[in-house]
């Protein structure tokens, strides 16, 4: 639910990391935030248990610049992945604008990454949106396990997967080394922005 | 589904935020909608604080009260207050999609806030609750 201020000129707009616990979402934020840190003017809000996992969600704000005219503030968020983190995943989603869904490559997570993606589809249901209209893209995280000899999937088994039905852009990556992060986010920006210009058009 | 609200409304809902709220001793007030946007900011001009990343908590920890009063048979907890030693944040939910957030030092009473806020709230859904309806 973005909001256009006429008065500052400015747009607000939510993306949401969504996908299954130990993926790398908050890797994914902590990279951008490292990488961008000048550009950013607040610190990176983070709710954790105590064994380190999200418990609310990580939130980024981040200035891109002015695209005709309006200053386009993105707040980045991600949710809990744990299964047990339904009802705050379902919060976190209210009003979101943009979804990047960050699947795990690691062959032991195959079911995670499927389960996953029906919970997405079903708490964005309940806000009367779904993944055949949002923008949203997907990145295959942890593809650099394999040099250290971790079983991880192929691409094509993911799409297989996740993908075949929306075909969407993909990004393998490894949000630990920063491989495809910025261009994830470079791309569900692009995808959001445009079609926010186009629901106001 | 975005939203858009023009000069003349925010100048509007920025004169009862002044006039209600920060003239009468609040310290800052900020309103929100409940994706963690922020509508309007206004503070006395003493102390700045992070408003997005309390916009994003406070979205989130009113929906999850919102979730809580659901489980015990509440159709909502309208109202919502943290307190502090110096300083106060009382959460007012404007409509559905609307809330209203400000932080107060001791020196007001939270009766008294919760009047002003009152009279804020029902002259902001003049100008939210069409915007609303209008966009579904």
């Amino acid at each position: 639910m973005a909001f256009v201020n006429l008065k500052t000129k400015m747009i607000q707009v939510k993306i949401v990391y969504y996908g299954p616990g130990r993926g790398g979402k908050t890797t994914n934020l902590e990279y951008i935030y490292r990488k961008f840190h000048q550009r950013i003017h607040s610190e990176m809000v983070t709710v954790k248990t105590h064994g380190d996992r999200t418990l609310f969600f990580d939130f980024l704000p981040f200035d891109i610049g002015i695209i005709n005219g309006y200053q386009i503030k993105i707040q980045l968020y991600t949710v809990p992945g744990q299964v047990q983190y339904n009802a705050t995943r379902q919060l976190v989603l209210r009003g979101v604008d943009g979804i990047v869904f960050v699947a795990d490559a690691m062959a032991v997570r195959r079911e995670n990454n499927i389960q996953s993606m029906k919970n997405l589809q079903a708490n964005l249901t309940s806000y009367r949106k779904s993944l055949d209209t949002l923008p949203w893209v997907i990145q295959y995280n942890k593809l650099d396990l394999r040099e250290q000899g971790i079983p991880v999937m192929s691409v094509a088994q993911m799409e297989q997967d996740l993908n075949r039905r929306f075909k969407r852009p993909v990004f393998p990556a490894s949000a630990l080394k920063g491989a495809n992060v910025v261009a994830t986010l470079k791309k569900i920006i692009s995808l959001t922005v445009t079609s926010i210009r186009s629901e106001l058009a | 589904m975005s939203y858009t609200l023009g000069q003349k409304q925010l100048d509007r809902i920025e004169d009862i935020l002044k006039a209600d709220l920060i003239d009468n001793g609040v310290r800052c007030v900020c309103l929100i909608d409940m994706a963690g946007n922020i509508v309007a900011n206004l503070d006395n001009g003493e102390k700045q604080h992070d408003i997005y990343s309390l916009a994003a908590l406070a979205a989130g920890n009113f929906g999850a009260v919102d979730a809580m009063a659901k489980i015990i048979g509440e159709s909502e907890f309208s109202l919502l207050f943290h307190k502090g030693k110096r300083e106060n944040i009382h959460f007012s939910k404007i409509s559905s999609e609307f809330l209203l957030i400000t932080i107060f030092g001791n020196e007001i009473s939270l009766g008294f806030l919760r009047l002003k806020v009152g009279e804020s709230v029902g002259q902001l859904k003049g100008i939210l609750d069409p915007l609303f309806s209008r966009n579904g």
